[in-house]
């Protein structure tokens, strides 16, 4: 378990390779993942599947050029071809022998109370299953299908680059997630629930399986007697943890610093500048807790940090990745991360967060005539050129002169990014997280978002009803 | 490809007495140059390997993979897959592609890999991505950026074999190239998306892509929203394979044992407007999709899921297709890192008789939808809800009007195929399982400003 997953003379001649025939910036990624994971389906246990994944990723950066191969090989031989096919896309200019020496490792052990995966019997994993499948069922006899599955990933990286560095990490996700079919009058609806964390098999000290499908059970009923939902421009209260997926498609991607210096986000050359109401702060932060998307280090070897990007409605900072906090001469910010070894790392988010406010939630409710109240996003997606947004609602009601109402069907939000944070006109005192799989450019990482209970002057509800 | 094979077979050998084995080997070669700026961003070259070793035995099920082809780490996989099977429950129907399942299939001769891709230089390549990157920001004044240029290639091989003796070899090569060009005239940017992908290089139509994307960028300009009402809604081709992408779960022979397709106990049922017919044809060369055996080894057929408007089945693997009765469709599909599920491979409508400025003309008005946006969160292939982001066109009197942006259009997608006014005969085969064309929807909610 502890042996070195890559002797660091390896690394330190496999970058040196990479640096021969010129180039600015060398780095080698090296990864070892094993994962498991488990589905319960039909009233029984289908299959148990494990996998290994292990390799290293190769990157030259000359200019604004990278040049990057990866190979499953982590032999010298391996990783010195890597290195060859790297330099080949970023040849060119300077040239010559470069001594490269790699500071020492800062370690970023296991915490103690980690329960390593893979030291836990398999039985123990299909039996949160069973139990999760037969509290979803005892919720009512119009739940036909559950789907529960558990998955955990066991990933060790080493970061080695021609600045010296050299870091490594060792992380643990575990993630449950149960799936509910409802049938009634109206035809089928579904209900959806998935808590993970950085955490081992100690996540079920705190996350009970028979909850998790309880929750979307409860999820599934309730869309049974929903009415179509509303079509039109109307207020919207976004529970607390809800609607923090809105603001890291609507925001957080174009603070993101790939798009801004690409002047491909609606948010470029806003610095400074009032961007959304005064209430609103904007925190991206790996360090929080043991959060879904929380790191010691990113994908680039830099400790994950907290970042304000948003204080009091005024644009405060990027997000950041090396080579382009290299290019603008800005500090990196811990955001470089990579989906796999195989992949080239580029800034993303970690847990982006709304901070709370001062206002109480049921306050924010009871001054809303007519609008939609939301309790779950299904995720969304962004257009960070314009800050134009679209979201799927999963669970939502209606407030009807300040009181929330009637269950309604599926619907989108859809609406501006800039235009929503500007909107907002009240943050609740409560606070809560959420956690998901953010995709971009292919790419696709565990992050959590967050956010009291907040009320949006209008968004553009897509419902149905006339 | 023949040392794949070999890997296959060895593992598969494995298998001892009333032990089912099967080994799933993939090799991909691949090349990946993005542009941004006149300059090459980044050059990916890569080579991946992996395998996937399913393990039957008393009816249990269990699986491993790995990112390796060494031999102690395929051993590995084929030990945790072996052990995982004790914790699988029982279950009758498990079972790998047998000769009886293939049942005298032949797989359809397709010659989908092309020796020139593989031929070309890593220099030609990033001088297709630059070209591309220029051309772009070149073809209209109004482009005020291009976002990325691309080009990408691969070569895939991958073979399979199982303890009963079934084995099959498969490779093929594709190709494509990309533009994303941000135009803006001071009313606000808009991005547009040119695209082309086939076997290889001198297939590719490159000047096409710059085009398309300052086209779909230019003509966005100044959208903006609109009052939401009914109106008829037409569908870029783009758009139409992405709804058939969505709607092609109800077809699963999985969703259906499971409970989960809209589609359950219809076969034989009028569900679509009689213009509406949809085919799943993997022997089909000219689609990205088309293969010439499944992945468990079962040779591909063309399968039609509705006839004229009428429901006439789903698409089955080994399992589903024992479990229902139906028999394999030869639709398995999977990666190497998960057991084999059901989908589609090259599915798409029968395309009608008239173009896309027929289909326009033929209404006083519509929304021409050029992309939607929430695909995956705003629609539900099991209740059928269909709520999407859209951004487009006006169209009056068979011509483009206004554009128009942040609306929603929304239906179900059981009305959708029953509202299916007309579907275009410019069927065009796009990078992935779904082709698409332009379709004329009779009716859909659009909420605005």
């Amino acid at each position: 378990m502890t042996q070195p997953l890559i002797h660091h003379d390896v690394l330190q001649s496999a970058i040196e390779r990479a640096l021969r025939d010129g180039g600015d910036f060398a780095e080698v990624f090296v990864e070892d993942r094993r994962s498991s994971s488990a589905r319960f389906d039909d009233g029984r246990v289908e299959e148990l599947v494990s996998g290994r994944d292990r390799g290293a990723g190769l990157r030259v950066v000359r200019g604004d050029t990278t040049g990057f191969a990866h190979t499953a090989d982590l032999s010298l031989a391996g990783l010195l071809a890597a290195s060859d096919a790297a330099a080949a896309a970023a040849r060119g200019g300077g040239g010559g022998t470069r001594v490269v020496a790699l500071s020492a490792t800062t370690p970023h052990p296991l915490r103690a109370d980690v329960v390593v995966p893979e030291t836990v019997e398999k039985s123990r994993k299909v039996e949160l299953l069973r139990s999760a499948d037969a509290a979803a069922r005892q919720q009512g006899s119009a739940i036909t299908s559950v789907t529960a599955s558990y998955a955990d990933a066991h990933r060790r990286i080493v970061v080695a680059n021609s600045d010296g560095l050299l870091a490594d990490d060792d992380q643990v996700r575990t993630r449950v997630a149960v799936q509910c079919v409802a049938t009634g009058d109206t035809g089928m609806q579904t209900g959806y629930e998935a808590p993970g964390r950085t955490m081992g098999f100690e996540l079920f000290d705190s996350v009970h399986p028979e909850e998790v499908g309880r929750t979307a059970a409860t999820r599934a009923l309730s869309l049974l007697d929903a009415v179509p939902a509303p079509s039109g421009r109307i207020p919207v209260v976004l529970r607390r943890g809800a609607g923090g997926v809105l603001f890291h498609e609507a925001c957080g991607h174009g603070l993101e610093a790939d798009h801004i210096y690409k002047d491909a986000s609606v948010f470029s050359g806003s610095l400074g500048e009032l961007v959304a109401s005064p209430l609103v702060t904007l925190v991206d932060d790996g360090t929080y807790g043991r959060e879904w998307g929380t790191l010691a280090i990113d994908d680039e070897g830099h400790p994950a940090q907290r970042n304000v990007l948003i204080e009091n409605g005024v644009l405060t900072e990027f997000m950041w990745d090396h080579v382009r906090s290299r290019k603008e001469g800005h500090a990196v910010s811990g955001n470089g991360r990579r989906e796999t070894y195989r992949h080239l790392p580029m800034p993303r988010m970690t847990n982006t967060f709304l901070l709370e406010g001062e206002t109480d939630p049921d306050d924010i409710v009871r001054g809303v005539e007519f609008g939609l109240y939301c309790v779950q996003l299904g995720g969304g997606q962004v257009n960070p050129a314009s800050g134009d947004f679209v979201f799927g609602v999963t669970e939502a009601y209606l407030i009807e002169h300040g009181e929330i109402t009637r269950p309604v069907r599926a619907a989108q939000l859809i609406g501006n990014g800039p235009e929503v944070l500007r909107g907002i006109d009240a943050v609740g005192n409560d606070f809560d997280t959420w956690t998901g799989m953010c995709g971009k450019n292919g790419q696709s990482v565990p992050v959590s978002s967050g956010q009291p209970t907040v009320l949006v002057r209008e968004i553009t509800v897509g419902g149905t009803a006339a | 490809m023949n040392d794949l094979v070999q890997i296959a077979r060895r593992v598969a050998a494995a298998a001892t007495n009333g032990e089912q084995v099967e080994a799933y080997v993939v090799r991909s070669r691949e090349t990946e140059v993005e542009v941004f700026g006149g300059e090459v961003e980044s050059l990916t070259t890569a080579v991946i390997e992996g395998i996937g070793v399913r393990v039957v035995a008393d009816h249990r099920q269990g699986y491993a993979w790995a990112g390796s082809l060494d031999a102690s780490v395929i051993d590995e996989a084929l030990r945790d897959a072996r052990d995982n099977a004790q914790f699988g429950e029982p279950d009758e129907w498990y079972a790998l592609a047998s000769p009886a399942d293939v049942n005298g299939a032949i797989a359809p001769e397709l010659d989908l890999w092309r020796d020139e891709l593989a031929a070309v230089t890593t220099d030609e390549k990033v001088r297709i991505a630059l070209e591309l990157d220029r051309a772009t920001r070149v073809a209209d004044p109004r482009i005020r950026n291009v976002e990325s240029s691309g080009y990408g290639d691969s070569l895939t091989e991958a073979a399979l074999a199982n303890s009963w003796g079934v084995e099959a070899a498969q490779r093929r090569t594709t190709c494509g190239a990309s533009s994303s060009a941000i135009a803006d005239d001071g009313t606000g940017a808009q991005t547009g998306y040119g695209y082309v992908a086939g076997r290889t290089l001198s297939e590719l139509d490159l000047d096409s892509v710059p085009r398309d994307a300052a086209t779909r960028a230019c003509r966005l300009l100044g959208a903006r929203p609109i009052p939401g009402r009914r109106l008829p809604v037409i569908l870029d081709p783009l758009v139409t394979r992405s709804v058939l992408g969505v709607l092609s779960s109800a077809f699963n022979g999985e969703s259906v044992l499971k409970g989960r397709s809209l589609f359950t106990g219809r076969a034989g049922e009028q569900i679509g407007a009689t213009r509406v017919t949809v085919l799943d044809d993997p022997t089909d060369p000219r689609s990205l999709g088309a293969a010439t055996y499944d992945s468990e080894g079962v040779p591909t057929r063309r399968t039609t899921l509705i006839d004229k408007g009428v429901l006439q089945g789903f698409l089955q693997n080994v399992y589903t297709g024992r479990r229902s009765g139906a028999g394999t469709t030869g639709s398995a599909v999977r990666g190497y890192t998960s057991t084999p599920g059901v989908g589609v491979r090259a599915l798409r409508f029968e395309p009608g008789v008239l173009t896309p400025e027929q289909i326009m003309a033929s209404v006083p008005e519509a929304i021409y939808v050029q992309s939607v946006s929430g695909l995956h969160s705003g629609t539900n292939p099991i209740s059928g809800d269909f709520s999407v982001g859209a951004e487009g066109l006006m169209v009056r009197g068979g011509e483009f009007a206004e554009p128009v942006r942040e609306v929603t259009i929304a239906s179900t997608l059981q009305r959708m195929l029953l509202d299916l006014a007309e579907v275009g005969a410019d069927l065009t085969f796009l990078p992935g399982s779904v082709a698409g064309m332009t379709v004329l929807i009779s009716e859909m909610t659009l909420s605005g400003s």
